[in-house]
């Protein structure tokens, strides 16, 4: 996967797991947190998409590294690169 | 008897609801005297097509789709109806002490849609139980659907499930009553909810048990009372009351559907499933006996029968056993259209009734072709509706598993 489409299916998630929030000015830069109303249940949910989806398993201490899209993007490409 | 003053008697002032055939009371009432059905073929996961009767709310009039999502059915159900029940009553929600309400949920059974919803996801990764949910734990806890509503509505004051088997509705009603009755809340938002159709263990184990309808018309399939009936047909459902002491509802001038002038829970220490006629009986008297009137008061028997050999054989029997064999009440019952509810059973049945107080109609109880002897009564209201002078007193039946009974009494309100 490309990081155009690893970007595109992080924004799809996070759509999917906040429906009633406008994505459309997120910014990549600021934490997603900052952005729109996303907890910690909801960023669990995240996680477990990517396992369930492409069995990429986010070890704890490495969450942080998924606090904004970019920086995810960043995180995920290495993992998500053969997919 | 000595008359009670306002502090001490309950009545109800808000109704919400969805059934199989209705979204609000009036919904529901006006299916309940044109006869229509709510049963249809519905796809069950193991399964396939089984008859049942699916509620059509619209979930997202009072949830955002994040709160749909995380929580349960039950949840949305409960949620659904609480809000209706709030906006029906005409209360100033926005300044009422919130710490004052009590949710009150009757249920049947909690938790198994998304535990089977679970073992089907893992089942995807070979079992992997990594892939169970962390939404899993706050989806199952049995004060699910009451805990949702309070999320939903800002509530802070009690909320906790009652599970009471069949019996659920009327057993939240009755908490609810008691509550408010013990100065614990100034208002309950009290009935009972169920998502049962929505797996499919319930479906096969009335099929194991010989006790699952069936039929070519699927709104045919609930039969009470009729020779051919063959079992039960699962349903959701759910139905909450607004339910205040009279003080209070006067005081804010609110409209009274009725009060709840009477009722009982006991047990038959008999049998799991089997019903027992005699412990029944004495669940309708001690019911009568604590609203301080004779059987002969009622005007309404609205029964719990839901469609089995022996189940509503022993009602009948018990109602003799009560009501004499010429009984003046009339008969009705609510499941031969929307099937069993479960958890809303009681209270969604009751809701059907409440009508009658004002416009003096008795709904029937349909599908019955050939009147089985053995529930012969001559005050059974069958297929059509039936005009009466006048509506007193309504009685509601509501059995469950492991032998418990539960009635409520309503009494038209006058002042």
């Amino acid at each position: 996967m490309t990081k155009q489409e690893i970007r595109s299916v992080l924004m799809e998630i996070v759509a999917q797991i906040i429906p009633d929030e406008d994505l459309t000015n997120l910014k990549g830069d600021i934490p997603i947190r900052e952005q729109v109303e996303l907890d910690s249940m909801d960023f669990l949910d995240i996680i477990m998409e990517l396992r369930k989806r492409y069995g990429i398993e986010v070890p704890e201490d490495d969450y942080k590294q998924l606090a904004t899209i970019d920086s995810s993007v960043a995180y995920l490409e290495p993992r998500m690169r053969k997919l | 008897m000595t008359r009670k003053p306002n502090e001490a008697r309950t009545v109800i002032t808000g109704v919400g609801l969805t059934a199989p055939n209705g979204n609000n009371l009036a919904e529901f009432r006006k299916s309940l005297l044109t006869g229509k059905s709510g049963i249809q073929r519905f796809n069950v996961r193991y399964m396939g097509e089984v008859l049942a009767g699916v509620c059509h709310f619209d979930p997202l009039k009072y949830q955002k789709k994040k709160e749909l999502r995380r929580g349960t059915r039950a949840g949305s159900a409960a949620i659904y109806c609480a809000q209706e029940a709030i906006a029906d009553a005409k209360l100033d929600f926005a300044s009422f002490d919130k710490s004052r309400i009590g949710v009150y949920v009757g249920i049947t059974e909690h938790g198994n849609v998304e535990t089977e919803k679970q073992i089907y996801e893992i089942k995807q990764f070979d079992y992997d139980t990594t892939f169970v949910s962390h939404h899993y734990n706050p989806r199952i806890v049995a004060n699910n659907p009451a805990g949702e509503v309070t999320l939903n509505m800002g509530i802070t004051g009690p909320h906790y499930t009652l599970g009471a088997a069949c019996a659920g509705g009327n057993i939240g009603l009755i908490q609810g009553l008691q509550m408010l009755l013990l100065g614990e809340v100034d208002l309950a938002l009290a009935g009972g909810v169920s998502e049962t159709v929505h797996a499919f263990g319930a479906f096969a184990s009335f099929r194991s048990e010989g006790a699952l309808a069936s039929h070519a018309d699927p709104e045919k399939a609930c039969r009470p009372f009729d020779k051919n009936r063959n079992g039960v047909v699962v349903s959701e459902g759910g139905c909450i009351y607004v339910v205040e002491r009279l003080s209070d509802a006067l005081r804010r001038g609110a409209r009274i559907y009725c009060e709840i002038a009477g009722y009982a829970i006991n047990s038959d220490a008999f049998d799991f499933v089997l019903p027992n006629a005699q412990r029944q009986a004495e669940c309708m008297k001690l019911a009568l006996s604590k609203a301080g009137i004779a059987a002969g008061d009622i005007d309404i028997i609205n029964t719990h029968a839901t469609g089995t050999r022996e189940g509503d054989a022993a009602e009948c029997r018990a109602i003799r056993e009560v009501f004499g064999d010429h009984s003046n009440a009339y008969i009705n019952n609510t499941k031969s259209y929307i099937g069993h509810t479960m958890g809303a059973a009681a209270a969604l049945e009751l809701a059907g009734n409440l009508p009658s107080f004002e416009d003096c109609i008795v709904h029937p109880t349909i599908n019955v072709d050939q009147l089985d002897p053995e529930c012969s009564f001559e005050n059974l209201v069958i297929n059509e509706p039936r005009k009466v002078d006048r509506v007193n007193y309504i009685l509601n039946n509501s059995f469950g598993m492991l032998g418990i009974n539960s009635v409520v009494i309503v009494k038209r309100f006058e002042g």
